[in-house]
C-alpha cells in the first residue's frame, strides 16, 4: 500500500465565541489514498467547511494530527502553508473567485507567479490548461466576458496549474443552474479519470453521487463514510 | 516575480485612474514645494555668499578713537589716533595678510564736460589684495607712487562709465576737487555690497595723495581706518587679538586704559548674513515638506481603502499561494510606485516653476543634483513609510475570513 495522500487522525478545531468554547469539529479520523474521489456531505454548521479549511491548509487545528501527502502539516507556520497550496493542493470555490482584472489566462497562470515560475513557461502552462478546460480560444478575455459555468471551468484550470496532489472543491455547482452543474462534474469526473485525487463539498445528493465515497459529517463528526452504491463508471 | 508584481501594480493603478492621480497629486504638490523652496532657497544662499566673495575675506576694519572737542563726540574715526605706521606694524604681524591703511570720503570728479560725484578712497596697493580687487584694464598703483604721493588713480567700472563713457579711460587726467589725476587702471565689476551699495561707484588712489591733495588733514601721518586682512578664518580671533595688543603698545595704553580704537569684524556680519539665509532656506525646506508628509498620508488613506475593497482578492491570493511576504510586497510596490509617479511628476513640475521664477523675476534659483536626489529618496521613504502599515494589514489577514468577505 502506498502512502495515503491525506491521513487526519483525531482532528479538532473549536473557537472561542462570547458564548464559550464552540467546538466545531470533535476529533475527525480519515484516509484518502491517491485517486479517490470523494463527496463531503452535511448540513450547514455539521463541521464540514470546517474540516474543508483544515485540509485546505487554510486553518490550522486546535488538536489532532493531519498528513498531507507524507508530511505532517498540522503544525506549520504560515509560509509552509501557503508553499503547500500552492504547490500540493487546487482550490475551486463556490463563487469561482477569479481575479477580475486580469486576463482568463493571467487568471490561471497565477499560482504559477508565486510558485517563482518564468513569464514564458507560465503562459505556456496555463494555456495548455485552458485548452484542456475547453477555453483556449478566451485566453485573452477578461472573466466577465464568459458565464459562470465557464468562469467555474477556468478556476479548475487554475487549481490544476500547478499539478497537484489533489483538488479541494468547495460547493463547486452551488452557483451555477443544473445543466452546467453537471457539465462541471463531468470535469471532475474525467479528472478523476485521468487519477487526480478530488475531495468535494456539497449537500446535493445528485452531485454526491458523482463521486465514488461519500463521507457525511454531523455536529462536528463523521456520521458514516461509505462508497457510492451506483457509481457512475 | 518582481516584475509580474511591478507589472500587477501597475494594473491596479490603471483600474482606478482618477483616485491614483488625485492620490499622486499630494505628492506632486508636496515635491514641487520641496524643489522650489530648495532651489530659491539655495538661490538666496548663492547670491550671498557672491556678494561676501566679493567683500574679501576675513577681514576686519580698524577705526581711530572719537574726538571730542568743546563737548561734542566725533565717533569713531574722528580722532587722529591711527597712523601710517600703526598699519606697517600691523602688516608685520605673524598672520596678517594685507593691512592696508584707508582714508575716503565723498568727492566730485571732473572729466571734460562730465562730472560725477563718488567716493574717493586713499589707500595703500594692500588694500587690492585685502579686498581681493583686480584691475582689468591698465594696471595698479604701486608702494613708490605711496611714497611719492603721485597723482594717480584707479577707478571703478560705474565711474568708468559715467564719466568716459564709452572712451577707454586708462591715460586720460581727470580732476579731483582741483588736482588733476591721471588714470591707470579700471577695476573689476563687484556690484552690490550686503547693504545694497554699488561697490563700483569709487575710486582709489594713493594714501598720500589723498591726505595731501582731497581731503586734507590736521594731523599729518594720521589715518581714520585700517583695513586688515587675517590669513585664515580660523585665525581671525587670534590676529584680532594680537592688533589689539600691538595698537596699545604703541599708543602706549596702561592697564585700565580703555582702547582708543575700534575694532570691527566684517566678515563675522556677512556670515551671519549668510547663516540667516541658510536658516531661512532650511526653514522653507521644512514648511515644504510637511506638505510632503500631507500627500505621505494620502497614500496610506487611499492604501487602505484599496486593501478593504480587494480584501477578497486577497483571500484567493492567499488560497492560491500567496505568502504574507508576497502579500505585503505587492501593496507595498503599489504605494512605492504611486509615490514615486507623484514624485517624478513633482519634480517635473518644481523645475519647471524655479525656471519660470528664474525667467520672470531674474531671481537666483539654485537647481542641484542633490537636491533632485534628496526628493526621490524621500518619495521612496514616503512610499515605504506610509504603504507599510496597510500592506501589512492586507498580509496580516486571515484567509478564510478574506475569502468570505463580499
Amino acid at each position: 500500500m502506498t502512502e495515503p495522500v491525506i491521513r487526519v487522525a483525531g482532528l479538532g478545531k473549536s473557537y472561542a465565541t462570547a458564548a464559550g468554547l464552540f467546538t466545531a469539529l470533535k476529533g475527525v479520523n480519515l484516509e484518502v489514498r491517491e485517486g479517490e474521489y470523494i463527496a463531503i456531505m452535511g448540513p450547514s454548521g455539521s463541521g464540514k467547511s470546517t474540516f474543508m479549511n483544515l485540509l485546505g491548509c487554510l486553518d490550522t487545528p486546535t488538536c489532532g494530527e493531519y498528513w498531507l501527502a507524507g508530511e505532517n502539516v498540522a503544525h506549520l507556520d504560515n509560509d509552509s502553508l501557503a508553499r503547500l497550496r500552492n504547490r500540493t493542493l487546487g482550490f475551486v470555490f463556490q463563487g469561482f473567485n477569479l481575479l477580475s482584472r486580469v486576463s482568463l489566462q493571467d487568471n490561471v497562470a497565477l499560482p504559477l507567479v508565486y510558485a517563482g515560475v518564468d513569464k514564458e513557461a507560465r503562459r505556456a502552462r496555463a494555456r495548455l490548461l485552458l485548452d484542456k478546460v475547453g477555453l483556449g480560444r478566451y485566453a485573452e478575455s477578461l472573466p466577465n466576458r464568459i458565464s459562470g459555468g465557464q468562469q467555474q471551468r477556468v478556476a479548475i484550470a487554475r487549481a490544476l496549474v500547478n499539478a497537484p496532489h489533489l483538488i479541494l472543491a468547495d460547493e463547486p455547482t452551488g452557483n451555477l443552474d443544473s445543466h452546467t452543474s453537471e457539465e462541471i462534474m463531468r470535469l471532475f469526473n474525467e479528472l478523476n479519470g485521468e487519477g487526480i485525487t478530488v475531495i468535494l463539498v456539497t449537500h446535493e445528493p445528485d452531485i454526491a453521487a458523482h463521486a465514488k465515497r461519500q463521507v457525511r459529517f454531523l455536529d462536528g463528526e463523521i456520521v458514516s463514510d461509505h462508497l457510492t452504491e451506483h457509481a457512475p463508471c | 516575480m518582481l516584475k509580474a508584481m511591478l507589472g500587477e501594480a501597475w494594473l491596479a493603478m490603471g483600474a482606478n485612474r482618477l483616485r491614483a492621480a488625485l492620490t499622486m497629486l499630494g505628492m506632486v504638490i508636496g515635491v514641487g514645494a520641496v524643489v522650489i523652496m530648495l532651489a530659491i532657497g539655495q538661490g538666496a544662499q548663492y547670491a550671498v555668499q557672491q556678494t561676501i566673495s566679493t567683500m574679501g575675506s576675513n577681514l576686519f576694519i580698524i577705526l581711530s578713537g572719537s574726538l571730542t572737542a568743546g563737548g561734542v563726540r566725533s565717533g569713531a574715526g574722528g580722532g587722529p589716533t591711527l597712523t601710517v605706521g600703526d598699519a606697517n606694524a600691523i602688516d608685520e604681524l605673524d598672520g596678517v595678510a594685507n593691512a592696508a591703511a584707508t582714508h575716503q570720503g565723498g568727492r566730485q570728479l571732473v572729466y571734460g564736460s562730465q562730472n560725477w560725484s563718488t567716493q574717493v578712497i586713499g589707500t595703500t596697493p594692500a588694500y587690492l589684495g585685502a579686498r581681493a580687487w583686480n584691475v582689468v584694464n591698465g594696471a595698479a598703483f604701486g608702494d613708490s607712487d605711496v611714497r611719492s604721493a603721485t597723482r594717480v588713480a584707479l577707478i571703478g567700472k560705474t565711474v568708468a562709465e559715467n564719466l568716459f563713457g564709452s572712451e577707454d579711460p586708462v591715460g586720460k587726467t581727470m580732476r579731483i576737487q582741483q588736482s588733476p589725476f591721471v588714470v591707470v587702471g579700471v577695476l573689476g565689476p563687484k556690484g552690490q555690497n550686503l547693504d545694497g551699495r554699488d561697490q563700483d561707484d569709487t575710486v582709489i588712489i594713493p594714501l598720500s595723495t589723498a591726505q595731501r591733495q582731497v581731503f586734507g588733514t590736521p594731523f599729518l601721518g594720521s589715518v581714520r581706518m585700517i583695513m586688515v586682512q587675517a590669513e585664515s578664518a580660523e585665525g581671525m580671533e587670534r590676529t584680532m587679538a594680537d592688533v589689539t595688543a600691538l595698537l596699545r603698545q604703541r599708543h602706549r595704553l596702561r592697564e585700565g586704559m580703555p582702547d582708543d580704537f575700534f575694532i570691527r569684524n566684517l566678515s563675522a556680519a556677512a556670515e551671519s548674513e549668510a547663516e540667516t539665509t541658510r536658516t531661512m532656506s532650511i526653514l522653507l525646506g521644512a514648511i515644504a515638506s510637511i506638505s510632503l508628509l500631507v500627500g505621505g498620508i494620502g497614500i496610506m488613506n487611499i492604501m487602505l481603502v484599496s486593501v478593504t475593497e480587494r480584501t477578497r482578492e486577497i483571500g484567493i491570493r492567499m488560497a492560491i499561494g500567496a505568502r504574507q511576504a508576497d502579500i505585503l510586497m505587492q501593496f507595498l510596490l503599489e504605494a512605492i510606485m504611486l509615490s514615486f509617479a507623484g514624485c517624478l511628476l513633482g519634480l517635473v513640475l518644481g523645475l519647471g516653476i524655479a525656471l519660470g521664477i528664474n525667467a520672470v523675476t531674474g531671481m537666483v534659483v539654485v537647481i542641484s543634483g542633490s537636491a533632485a536626489l534628496v526628493a526621490f529618496a524621500v518619495a521612496a521613504t514616503v512610499g515605504i513609510f506610509f504603504g507599510w502599515y496597510p500592506a501589512r494589514k492586507a498580509a496580516r489577514l486571515d484567509p478564510i475570513e478574506a475569502l468570505r468577505y463580499q
